[in-house]
């Protein structure tokens, strides 16, 4: 028998059973539809960092303590407590590359206001955060130099954090409580929304940093210094003349590790995107998973279809199939199962992100090459999975299957 | 559709088959030989267990013999790997069982083209060549019914169409009549004689049914593996 013919003969048989055949497909749905939806959110996610990043500032280095240390945006504030304000001070002074500074200390406490209270990161900075940055600010104004000089309790909220502790209350000029001390609202920063997917950029409150040092973490170090060069073009010289400062100012002597890190937007950019990255692949691997399951069950659905249908296999041998066409049958009828399966996962691994997209506010992406990749998954899960019963049944004693009850 | 008379159509000598089973050794048949010419009209019978199921599914080329020769058209059978004997199934050889053996859920129509689509033939030369051997059997009218909606006479003229649509060299039919009421047996048997006698086919029918066996021109009876009585009638 011809391809063409197999192919029909294998969907004739699998058409005359619609609800078993459903039924059989759904894992394999299900899998390609969990692989499709994970691989698009890890992909979205991606895409979205590096758009995010590549808009932010070229020209912005951080610096934190402790020696070289990889780590995605959330990672290590660094154990150690070598940096200080000054060193902030004489970098902004002293190197000619640098723009401005901004010393950064954070945490993460409950806030209250009234009876509402929320969970949330508090960053302390300097005055002029705003500007290296770029952030803009939607209501209010940004405390100022005075403010971080006198330790002002004053602070900023980000959208995520109004929306959560004053609903619709203008919060300007109100106090609310961080760990127990009371903090004047001086103004609301317009929304950065979600970096990646993975957190909320709009779930902070800014203070100075002064104010946090003393107040909300008793320390005299800062966590990192948040450092804007004077062009793209000078970063490299701002690091190294950063670089030089810092290890004099430490008194490090020449055969020792520098005590600090600094790093570039790019450098970070790369470490986000591959852990984004190494979440899409642990992501795509467990939903792949119920991909096998899925192949499984075709596995047995094609050995009880089989054992079913030994007296039909004896007949058509009688008449004159080959053993060939036998197995070529029952291969094709699994892999028609698995293709349409497949397909229909990926329908509905499209139809599934663009709604977590538009619920979650995740972003997604599907890429022609995940579809791809979804559809060829789908047919060496058919082949592989459907040839054992398909072996078996080509096999069978013609006979033995003719008197088969 | 014709076969030509002169030639021998099937030679079968000394066949013996033996089976193993577990310690036993079964001798289903011993040492049997005879010949079968192109128009003959052939009852085998015998009591259950005497092998003559076992004589057809070696002539239906299903089994092989243990020892001896059976030459279909000059063609020594033992010879043929399984891929030729399944096309001399397909287009020598027509079945017709006591179950009938359709295909479910499908219609009399695809029932029949059933053996030319292993053969490659085209839809369209399928479709009719189906018809035409559906019309021998007076089931025009019923090509479109499913399986389940078939008569037991009737399916088993399907069965028969099925056996002739490749214009095979032979008819084998296993009790034929045995899962059909009396009526429709008589029909059966008609159709049977008719082709044998208008289309010269050779037909090869396994019956214990005395009356069935007055169809038949010849008559080889079998006991314990051996055949022990010929007679023309």
């Amino acid at each position: 028998m011809n391809p063409l013919k197999t192919v029909q003969v294998a969907l004739k048989a699998l058409n005359k059973n619609k609800m078993r055949s459903f039924l059989t497909m759904l894992g394999i749905i299900v899998g390609v539809l969990a692989v499709v939806a994970m691989v698009s959110i890890g992909q979205g996610a991606s895409v979205s960092i590096q758009e995010r990043i590549s808009q932010l500032g070229s020209n912005l280095l951080f610096v934190r303590p402790g020696s070289t240390h990889r780590g995605g945006v959330h990672g290590g504030w660094g154990s150690r407590t070598t940096l200080k304000p000054e060193d902030a001070e004489a970098i902004a002074e002293e190197c000619p590359s640098v723009e401005m500074v901004s010393p950064e200390v954070s945490t993460r406490t409950q806030v209250v206001y009234k009876n509402q209270n929320w969970n949330t990161s508090i960053t302390g900075n300097g005055a002029d955060i705003l500007a290296i940055r770029g952030w803009r600010m939607e209501a209010g104004s940004f405390f100022r130099k005075g403010d971080v000089r006198g330790s002002a309790k004053f602070c900023v909220l980000g959208k995520s954090v109004v929306e959560n502790l004053f609903s619709d209350i203008n919060p300007m000029g109100e106090i609310i409580r961080i760990k127990q001390i009371p903090f004047t609202v001086l103004g609301v920063l317009a929304e950065r929304g979600q970096a990646g997917g993975f957190f909320d950029q709009d779930d902070v409150i800014l203070v100075p940093y002064t104010t946090a040092q003393k107040r909300l973490l008793g320390i005299q170090h800062i966590h990192s210094i948040v450092v804007s060069a004077v062009n793209a073009e000078s970063m490299s010289s701002a690091e190294r003349e950063i670089s030089e400062l810092l290890r004099r100012r430490h008194e490090l002597a020449d055969y020792e590790e520098d005590d600090f890190n600094i790093r570039n937007m790019a450098d970070i950019q790369e470490a986000v995107t591959e852990t984004a990255g190494t979440m899409t692949i642990l992501l795509a691997g467990i939903a792949s998973v119920s991909l096998l399951v899925g192949g499984i069950g075709i596995m047995n659905i094609m050995l009880v279809s089989v054992t079913e249908r030994i007296r039909e296999i004896g007949i058509r041998m009688s008449i004159g199939a080959r053993e060939r066409d036998i197995l070529m049958q029952f291969l094709v009828e699994a892999v028609v199962l698995s293709l349409t399966g497949g397909l229909i996962g990926i329908i509905a691994g499209i139809v599934g992100s663009r709604v977590i997209s538009s619920i979650a506010g995740w972003p997604t992406m599907v890429s022609a090459a995940s579809i791809g990749l979804a559809f060829a998954f789908s047919a060496a899960v058919g082949i592989f999975f459907g040839f054992y019963p398909a072996r078996k049944a080509s096999k069978l004693n013609p006979i033995e299957a003719l008197r088969y009850e | 559709m014709d076969n030509r008379e002169d030639r021998k159509l099937i030679r079968a000598e000394n066949l013996t088959k033996i089976y193993q089973m577990g310690e036993v050794k079964v001798v289903a048949l011993r040492d049997v030989s005879f010949q079968v010419q192109g128009g003959d009209f052939l009852a085998v019978m015998g009591p259950s267990g005497s092998g003559k199921s076992t004589l057809m599914n070696i002539i239906g080329c299903l089994d092989r013999p243990t020892s001896g020769q059976y030459l279909l058209e000059e063609t020594d059978v033992s010879k043929l790997d399984k891929k030729q004997l399944a096309y001399t199934r397909n287009k020598k050889i027509g079945f017709v069982f006591q179950m009938f053996n359709l295909l479910p859920r499908t219609t009399a129509l695809e029932n029949v083209e059933l053996p030319l689509l292993y053969s490659n033939v085209p839809a369209k030369k399928r479709r009719r060549l189906a018809e035409e051997s559906l019309a021998l059997v007076g089931l025009a009218g019923r090509k479109m019914h499913y399986t389940h909606q078939l008569s037991g006479g009737e399916r088993q003229r399907v069965a028969i169409a099925r056996a002739l649509v490749n214009s095979p060299s032979i008819i084998l039919a296993d009790e034929p009549t045995g899962n059909v009421d009396s009526h429709s047996g008589a029909e059966i048997m008609e159709i049977f004689k008719r082709l044998n006698n208008e289309k010269r086919i050779t037909i090869i029918l396994v019956t214990h049914d005395l009356e069935i066996s007055k169809f038949a021109k010849k008559i080889i009876l079998f006991r314990d593996g051996e055949i022990v009585k010929r007679k023309n009638i």
